[in-house]
Order: C-alpha cells, then sequence, then structure tokens
C-alpha cells in the first residue's frame, strides 16, 4: 500500500462541502475539536456553501425541551392571557444549520430527542455537533454520532487556504446531483466489503458513504462515481467508525462463494475495488501506529457502550425528580415553575374576581411547588485480586466467578464491578468500572498469573480508583482478595519488611478517605499480618481459606453500601 | 407526511419480522424485545410494520382515538361515544406510532393537566400524554435499558392493563391505552432487569447481516427508497398488500385456530426442561405458536409452529447462570432437539 496520508484539513473542508451539497442525505458532522482557529475556519467554510438565507442556529447542550421541540410559550401566555406557542428550535432551523456547543456535555435525554427530530418527518436540518472532549469518554452523544455523515478530528490540524465552492456551486452540483442514475451493484459491494473488513456494522454508515461518494463526484463535476470519490467518503466515513483493523490480504479468508450468479471477473472488480477502498481508509489514519490507534478506538468504542449506564448514572446523581411539592422557596430549593403554575391555574378566575391587582396570573405563596428529587445511590465494588505466587490462578478463576456472580446482581443493583490485579511490581485495571457482563467476559477471558506481591501498589491503586469513582457520585467498596503477604514495596523494591510498612501505609490512606473496603483473607492458615492491614484499612476481615466465587460474592454482598 | 419504508422490503430480519407480526395479530401477547446494534433497522420494520396495517375505526372526536366496540363506555366521560345518546360518529384512522424519547418525563407519558387550559381559561382539562396517543398502536422505545426504571415500571404496567390511570395534580382520569410495546436495546450498554425483560412477550436478536450479499441487498433498497420513496414505496405496494391482507386475515382467524393438547403438553414439557420461572412462558408461547399458526393459514396448532416461536417466546425467561457463557437460545434449541427428535 503506498497512498500517501491525505491532508486532512483538505478532507475536512470536503466533508462541510459534502454536507452542503447533500443535506438530507448525510444529516451533519460532529466536529471535534477545541475552540481555535481551525475549527472556526471550518465553520467559516461550511457556512460560505450554505445558502445565503438559510438559518444558523447555535444551541447550548442544556437546552431545555421546549426550547429544542417547541411548547406553549409561558411569558407570551401569560402577558396575552391566550396560549401562544413556540417553535423549537430545531423547528425555526428547517433549511438550516443547527450547531451544538459543547456536544461532548448534552446529555443522552437530549441527544435522544435531537436524534428523533432527525428520523422523524421533519428533519431537514443539518446538524453540526461541536465536539470539545479532551477525553476519550467526553465525546458528543452515540445516538448522535450514529446518525451524522461525518466524524471530523481537528485536533492539531492546522488551517491553511483552500479553494472553497461558493453557494451557486453547490446548487449547480445539486442539480447534477438529482439527476445521477443509481449507484451500481458493484459500487455498493465495494463499500459493504470495505465497511465490513472495519468492522463497521452499522447500515447508515454504508449509506452515508455511497451518498458522500456520491456528492464528491457531483462535486467534482462528474455524473459517475470514481475511485477517488469512493476513497474520500471513505476516508471521512469510515475511518472514523473503524473499530478493528483489516485483515491482511494474505491473512483474508477466501471470500465466500455464496454468489455463483456473478462472473468471476466482475465479483474480482468488486474485490479489487474493496480492497483499495479499504487502501484508502488506512491511509487515512495515522499510518506507522495504525494498530495502537484501532486498539485505542476499540477501547473507546467500549467505553463509550458502557457510557451509556455512565450518563444515566449522571442524572442520577442529581436524582431522578419526585415531582413537586407545596413548599416556601428556600436557598438552594428549585422552583418548579409549571407545576406552580398548574397549581394556580384553578383559583385565577376566583382571585381575579376578588383582587385589585392587575395581572392576567396571580400566584400565591401556597402556590409554590419546589422540585424534590430522588438520590439513587449507586455503588462501584473494586475487587482487588492477588494474582502473585502459586494459588494465583486459581484465585484469579475465583474472582473473576465472584465478578460475574456480583454483575449478574448489577442489573438489579444498579452496581457496578471493577477488577483489579496485581502481580510482580504493578497493579493492573484489568476491568474498568462497568456494569456489563458480557463485557467483563469479553475483558477477563484470560489473566495471567503468578510473581512477586506489590501490595502496597494495588491498594494505592484500588485508592485512586475509588477515589475517582467517588467523584463520580458513586459509593466505592473495595475488596481485597489476597493472603496479605507483600513482598514488593511502593518503589518497586523487593523485600518483605519494607513492603509490609509500605502496605500498612496504604492501607491508612484507604482508612482516612472512609472507603468502605472488606478484605479477604486467602491464606490457609491465620497470620497477624494480613489482620493488621485489615484495621489499617478498617477494613472488614473475613478469612476465607478456600476462595470460591460464591462466598466472595456473599461477603461482598453482605458489606455492600445499602442501596437505594 | 414522509413516506415509510416498506415492510415487505426489508432484507432479511426474519425473526424481528415474524415478531412483530406476532404481535400485530394478538397485541395481548405483550410487547416484543429486540436486541441489536445500531442500525440494523430496528425502527424501520416498526414504522413500516405499522404504516402497513389497516386503518382502524375510531369514535370521531375523542382524543385517544377509542374503539367504537370494544371502548363503547369505558372510554372518558369526555369522549362523544359516551356524551352522546345516538351511536357515536367513526372515522377511519391510521395505526399510530408513538416514539418514547429517551428523556421523557412522566407528565408527558402519562398525560397531566393542561396548562393551556388551566391558565387561560382556569378549567381543568387533561391533556394527554404519550400513552394515549399510543392507544390501538404502537409505542416503540429505542435504548429501553437507558430509561428510567420507575418509568420503565409504570409502561409495563399498562401495557398490561391496558388502562392508563392519571392521579395527580387534582385529576382523576383512566382512559384505555392497549398498545404493543416495542423496545429495542442493546446489551452491550447495560443490562435490563430480568424481571422487566420477563413482561416482555417475545424478544428477539438483530444482527448485522452476515454476508456481504446480504447488505449489499439492504443497502440498494434502502438507497433505492431514498432516491425516489413514492415509486418505490409503489412498486412494493402489492407486496406490502400482502403481508396485510395475512395479517388481517390471521386477526380473525385467530380465535379458531385450535390447539390440541399433544402441543400443549409439549409445550409445558418445554418450558419444565429449559427451566422457565412461572407461568407466563408457556402461556406466551402458546398464544406466540395460534399467532403463528394463523399468520401460516393453519387451522391448528402443530409441533413446527410452536417450534418457530419457542425460542423469541422463551428465550429472556431463563434463569441465568452468569458463569454459562452458552446464550439461551442454544440452550432452547438443544431443548427442543431432544423433545422433538425424539
Amino acid at each position: 500500500m503506498t497512498a500517501t496520508r491525505p491532508d486532512p484539513w483538505t478532507d475536512a473542508l470536503a466533508a462541510a462541502r459534502l454536507l452542503m451539497i447533500d443535506r438530507e442525505g448525510l444529516k451533519g458532522a460532529i466536529v471535534r475539536a477545541q475552540p481555535g482557529a481551525a475549527r472556526d475556519a471550518w465553520l467559516d467554510a461550511l457556512r460560505a456553501c450554505a445558502p445565503q438565507d438559510a438559518p444558523l442556529r447555535r444551541a447550548p447542550a442544556h437546552i431545555d425541551d421546549e426550547r429544542l421541540l417547541g411548547g406553549l410559550d409561558l411569558a407570551a401566555t401569560l402577558a396575552a392571557g391566550r396560549p401562544v406557542a413556540s417553535r423549537g428550535l430545531l423547528a425555526e432551523s428547517a433549511g438550516g444549520v443547527v450547531l451544538l456547543a459543547m456536544a461532548e456535555r448534552c446529555p443522552a435525554a437530549t441527544g435522544a430527542r435531537i436524534a428523533q427530530a432527525m428520523d422523524g418527518a421533519h428533519p431537514r436540518f443539518v446538524l453540526v455537533a461541536l465536539d470539545e472532549g479532551l477525553e476519550a469518554e467526553e465525546r458528543a452523544p452515540d445516538i448522535l454520532a450514529e446518525r451524522v455523515a461525518f466524524h471530523v478530528d481537528l485536533d492539531g490540524v492546522r488551517a491553511h487556504a483552500a479553494p472553497q465552492m461558493g453557494d451557486d456551486d453547490i446548487r449547480l452540483a445539486q442539480v447534477r446531483l438529482a439527476h445521477m442514475p443509481p449507484a451500481n451493484e458493484a459500487l455498493i459491494e465495494s463499500i459493504c466489503a470495505a465497511a465490513a473488513a472495519f468492522g463497521v456494522g452499522s447500515t447508515r454508515a454504508v449509506l452515508f458513504t455511497l451518498r458522500a461518494a456520491r456528492a464528491a463526484a457531483v462535486a467534482a463535476g462528474r455524473d459517475t462515481v470514481e475511485e477517488r470519490d469512493l476513497a474520500l467518503a471513505a476516508r471521512l466515513v469510515l475511518a472514523p467508525r473503524a473499530r478493528v483493523a483489516p485483515a491482511e490480504p494474505e491473512a483474508q479468508a477466501p471470500p465466500p462463494d455464496d454468489d455463483p450468479a456473478q462472473t468471476p471477473e466482475a465479483s474480482a472488480n468488486a474485490e479489487s475495488a474493496a480492497d483499495r477502498l479499504v487502501e484508502a481508509v488506512q491511509s487515512a489514519l495515522p499510518a506507522d501506529f495504525l494498530a495502537q490507534f484501532l486498539e485505542a478506538r476499540a477501547e473507546r468504542r467500549v467505553e463509550a457502550r458502557s457510557r451509556g449506564a455512565g450518563a444515566a448514572a449522571r442524572s442520577a446523581r442529581r436524582g431522578r425528580p419526585l415531582g413537586a411539592r407545596a413548599g416556601t422557596l428556600r436557598t438552594g430549593d428549585r422552583l418548579d415553575l409549571v407545576a406552580t403554575l398548574r397549581a394556580a391555574a384553578p383559583w385565577q378566575p376566583l382571585r381575579q374576581r376578588e383582587s385589585d391587582v392587575e395581572a392576567r396570573v396571580l400566584v400565591r405563596r401556597e402556590d409554590f411547588r419546589v422540585r424534590r428529587f430522588v438520590q439513587r445511590l449507586e455503588s462501584t465494588t473494586i475487587v482487588v485480586v492477588d494474582a502473585s505466587g502459586s494459588a494465583a490462578l486459581q484465585r484469579l478463576a475465583e474472582a473473576k466467578g465472584a465478578v460475574e456472580t456480583l454483575l449478574a446482581d448489577a442489573y438489579v443493583s444498579r452496581a457496578r464491578v471493577a477488577l483489579i490485579a496485581f502481580r510482580n511490581t504493578s497493579a493492573e485495571l484489568l476491568l474498568p468500572p462497568t456494569r456489563s457482563l458480557s463485557r467483563a467476559k469479553r475483558s477477563l477471558a484470560a489473566l495471567p498469573g503468578g510473581g512477586a506481591t506489590p501490595l502496597a501498589t494495588a491498594i494505592d491503586h484500588a485508592a485512586m480508583l475509588a477515589q475517582s469513582e467517588r467523584a463520580k457520585g458513586r459509593t466505592p467498596l473495595i475488596v481485597m482478595l489476597t493472603d496479605g503477604r507483600g513482598n514488593v514495596g511502593r518503589d518497586g523494591e523487593a523485600g518483605r519488611a519494607g513492603a509490609e510498612s509500605d502496605a500498612l501505609a496504604a492501607a491508612r490512606v484507604v482508612r482516612a478517605a472512609g472507603f468502605a473496603s472488606v478484605f479477604i483473607d486467602t491464606s490457609p492458615r491465620r497470620r497477624p499480618g494480613a489482620e493488621d492491614i485489615a484495621r489499617e484499612m478498617g477494613a472488614a476481615y473475613a478469612p476465607l481459606p478456600f476462595v470460591d466465587a460464591g462466598a466472595v460474592a456473599d461477603v461482598v454482598r453482605i458489606h455492600a453500601p445499602t442501596r437505594r | 407526511m414522509r413516506a415509510v419504508f416498506p415492510f415487505s422490503a426489508i432484507v432479511g430480519q426474519d425473526d424481528m419480522k415474524r415478531a412483530l407480526m406476532i404481535a400485530a395479530v394478538d397485541p395481548g401477547i405483550g410487547g416484543v424485545m429486540v436486541f441489536g446494534d445500531r442500525g440494523t433497522g430496528k425502527s424501520t420494520a416498526v414504522r413500516a410494520l405499522a404504516a402497513l396495517l389497516p386503518p382502524m375505526r375510531a369514535v370521531k372526536g375523542c382524543i385517544f382515538h377509542c374503539d367504537p366496540d370494544a371502548d363503547a363506555g369505558a372510554c372518558t366521560p369526555d369522549c362523544p361515544s359516551r356524551t352522546s345518546r345516538a351511536a357515536p360518529k367513526t372515522e377511519l384512522v391510521a395505526t399510530p406510532v408513538v416514539d418514547l424519547p429517551l428523556g421523557a418525563t412522566e407528565d408527558r407519558v402519562i398525560g397531566a393537566l393542561d396548562l393551556e387550559q388551566a391558565l387561560t381559561r382556569g378549567e381543568k382539562r387533561f391533556e394527554p400524554g404519550l400513552l394515549a396517543r399510543a392507544h390501538r398502536g404502537f409505542l416503540y422505545i429505542d435504548e429501553v435499558n437507558l430509561l428510567e426504571d420507575h418509568l420503565v415500571d409504570l409502561l409495563l404496567d399498562v401495557a398490561a392493563s391496558g388502562e392508563n390511570v392519571v392521579e395527580r395534580e387534582g385529576l382523576s382520569v383512566r382512559h384505555p391505552a392497549r398498545f404493543v410495546l416495542i423496545g429495542s436495546g442493546n446489551p452491550e450498554e447495560g443490562e435490563l432487569r430480568p424481571q422487566l425483560l420477563d413482561r416482555f412477550g417475545l424478544s428477539v436478536d438483530v444482527k448485522t447481516p452476515a454476508t456481504i450479499v446480504e447488505r449489499v441487498a439492504v443497502v440498494k433498497q434502502r438507497d433505492a427508497f431514498d432516491r425516489d420513496p413514492e415509486a418505490f414505496v409503489a412498486a412494493c405496494a402489492q407486496a406490502d398488500a400482502a403481508v396485510r391482507d395475512r395479517i388481517v386475515k390471521a386477526r380473525a382467524r385467530r380465535h379458531r385456530v385450535d390447539v390440541p393438547e399433544a402441543v400443549m403438553e409439549r409445550a409445558a414439557a418445554l418450558c419444565i426442561a429449559i427451566g422457565s420461572d412461572g407461568l407466563r412462558g408457556e402461556l406466551t408461547l402458546i398464544r406466540a405458536a395460534r399467532a403463528h399458526a394463523a399468520l401460516e393459514g393453519a387451522d391448528v396448532v402443530d409441533m413446527a409452529h410452536l417450534r418457530a416461536v419457542a425460542v423469541p417466546a422463551l428465550q429472556h425467561r431463563l434463569r441465568r447462570n452468569p458463569l454459562d457463557d452458552v446464550g439461551s437460545a442454544p440452550r432452547i434449541a438443544r431443548a427442543l432437539d431432544e423433545l422433538f427428535d425424539t
């Protein structure tokens, strides 16, 4: 493969152009970038392609439903004394562009509303989600990412002057697009094959690629899709969605011969076209780091998948609204305006009669309704398992079993489970906090064991994770599964004495932070050392010489923070 | 109104299509849960099926588009069927498909005091929610597993009782709300509580088409539809009409379809063999088999019908051993083989 890495800025501009040519088919873009020159330049380019009179509305990520979808305009209704409906921002943006600012902060619910509008009968707006996330898990809602064609990443991209199309050219291209003959089968086949090679399962992605290729062709003034159009489309649509690295051509299994009707040449043609497409996508990925890149992305996908639950937890921290109750407005209470008006409404005719104040609505103190929330306590059980020494494999297997048993409970109790294993000189987070059993099964498939025991490092690691879970509003529970005989200190030096004092120091940190913990002693005979560490941790001590998954899970259940 | 992708043009996904059709024939089965990745055509199938169903006769002027026969007298006091002495006028309306957005509030789902009327006229009126709109149609919830638990409970409760009871803000309203609940979700994004899962009648898995050939076919159909929706719909009209015909006939035939004792025994044996909890599994299995037989034009349920619906009717009701990697479907398949091949 010799394709040179295309200039990302040129590609990004192409995305803006194609988006404006086929607005209905391509639906939008997610622009991942910090605010800055590159993003501004991209938005300028988009604006330059948009029709002159097209509205461009900016929606903040925390926009409320009334504003987004429209509803009763309360202020105007009260002023006019008759119902005044307001149009939502999405309706106002018909024919134009909705800019969703700080899309990475956009709640899943808002994302779902926008997605519904995009799927619905009157979308007719282009969504540009400005994603300013820094970390992998800070991203625009997946439900939107799925529904827009382009994911443009402008991080580290420098804008430079490039020829652009004016809106006249765009109109011309649109006319041409409308008269384009339907796509031939070989074209669709090569896109499908390329999508399959990169593990892109969604039919939307394939359709977006097809649309983008057609738009690219008309943008270049052609009536048929050529290979470079397809390559551009694949780079823009498929590359950001890639989940797996394609198999090397040599290693590739022969394609299933399930289509005997097709002539060998035609099939071979489609096949080689697909191969070239795969190359094009690969060229859009950083060449040297393809493997790592894809790995990170796969990681990110997994992250994203479990994030759904995380998002729910975020809203849960504020608690689910439990309706409003009558109350006075003290500091910190939130007035539920609509509920207050509802409470006041039936009395209006009566009050109007006895009042001498000219007002549309007479709201009295007893009408005040204050929002209430139910806090949902979520917990994260952090299982820290000793993977060192000879009994490691057995212990690991039982720890894994315990994790899965706990997760099987998790959907009842809304608990998350994480697993840290430690051996030799380090502790490793094998399973980040998750509620998904299928994910746990995947990550815990193979666990290495044996070696020295870095107990202090493991406790530090657990405390750090517990801290970050607490910061997310969850209650952590640390479960140690070890015989407590550390022999590697925090500095990685072997030596029993140093290791034990380090472990005690680490344990004290856990107690000082107030994390609930359980210490399951797996040594065949009780020893004071393990109990000391348990005491310093403030942990419940449970000697369990014959570890088994069920017993571990039981111990955890007993000590788990009370839920709900 | 934008054209809807025709049901008959959906490539593959036979399990999902069959489950949806069974639910359309017998809404009492209790909804369908569809598991699968994004972009596999779940919502397309639901919308397509609803668009294909024949229009329903409804009481004219009723906000719940209630059924003049079944709902007579059961609707709210405002309904023309109760206010007028004469037989109410009726009209034909399309089968509704209501989307429940993830962030929907309880207000919007069950209905609330009509603020507009209350503020401007001081009248206490009920503003129907999404449940009212979904009456006699489909309520589609994308990503059910992300929905707040209390809302799911509420939905399942209404779906099971067929009636929405609102007692809030000084309102006291009850109105019929019979709908087919269709949930979709991705199991990797957090699982559904088993007690919720159990309340769905059928459950199916949809997957991305495995072969390139099938994927190409999917894309071709969709592309052709997007390019010229009207022409595409017209081209599929006949095939869609055939499906509609089957459903309409099956609805009428369902009540006459006989379930022989032997089939019932086999169904019970199957449920015992796989250890499904409670009787709901058996009841659903029989009902689904009957609806399926009706769709096939049969007068008597035979073993093949039972087999065809066993996995969707039971796979979500098995008590799972978390350490067992074998999915539920293979376990049922194994039990089926053992029971039927002897």
